[in-house]
């Protein structure tokens, strides 16, 4: 965990005008509402994106074929606070059955007054995803992408 | 470090650069099928797929007579800038949605 070659995580946050259960309850049951529908992994346009409300569950998505396709699993259920799911979707857009492989996602959400709640997200463990002589390649290029991922951060919180 | 994240980014910011990215994700394509599949001619193709390839986000090798592109199958860095493209995008939808979606949307349905 501590290896100097492991991969930055991917950082973003956004804060919302909503209480927390409302929060927690559309960055899940409503997962499909909201997720663009322009990233999918199957090759079916995709008809529905779906979180299964519990630890062990599917994350997957539909396709307007039928066919479905598993994006990962869910590791930690614990409303309103925090969701911990696999991202298994590896550098050839295949799902990666290993757990070995899976890159985890982890969302906690926390109350900065009745009607706020602040959410943050990490994208960690990529280097689980892709081949280990791959790593040496991409360490230097952390840098430049915090400084995006505060733009970022910065724009969703200049909206409130 | 600032201008070079910025730089990185910005290899997404054209719907079309995005759109060939996305399908050399899936699999290697050579120019002539890419231009086939999009709206744009076959020197627009070629353009894309140089900065792209500048990027650093994608490879291309020979393969008989043509030339065929993929994202670079080894290389992190695809990955991890299409990944924070991903979530850039998506925790801005989720905003939205949250800010938007009726209070009691959840127990109508459960109910």
């Amino acid at each position: 965990m501590s290896d100097p070659t492991t991969i930055p995580a991917i950082n973003g946050a956004t804060t919302v005008r909503v209480p927390i259960e409302k929060a927690f309850r559309v960055f899940t049951s409503s997962f499909n509402t909201w997720w663009p529908r322009e990233f999918h992994i199957g090759q079916a346009e995709m008809a529905k994106a779906i979180l299964e409300p519990r630890a062990g569950g599917r994350w997957y998505e539909r396709g307007v074929d039928g066919s479905e396709c598993d994006w990962g699993r869910v590791l930690a259920w614990e409303p309103p606070l925090r969701l911990l799911v696999t991202w298994q979707i590896n550098g050839s857009w295949q799902y990666d059955p290993d757990p070995e492989h899976a890159s985890e996602i982890e969302v906690r959400f926390t109350a900065e007054g009745p009607e706020r709640t602040r959410v943050e997200l990490e994208h960690r463990h990529l280097d689980r995803l892709v081949d280990g002589r791959a790593l040496r390649d991409g360490i230097g290029e952390g840098g430049g992408w915090s400084s995006v991922l505060e733009q970022f951060a910065r724009a969703a919180a200049s909206e409130d | 470090m600032a201008t070079y994240g910025d730089a990185r980014l910005s290899l997404f910011g054209d719907p079309t650069r995005r759109a060939i990215f996305e399908l050399l994700a899936r699999r290697p394509w050579s120019v002539g099928e890419l231009a086939k599949q999009l709206p744009i001619t076959r020197p627009a193709v070629s353009q894309h797929l140089r900065v792209l390839k500048d990027g650093g986000l994608v490879v291309s090798r020979s393969e008989g007579t043509r030339r065929v592109y993929q994202i670079d199958p080894a290389g992190v860095g695809a990955l991890r800038a299409y990944l924070d493209r991903i979530w850039d995008q998506a925790l801005g939808a989720y905003q939205q949605a949250a800010e938007t979606a009726p209070d009691d949307f959840v127990s109508r349905r459960k109910s």
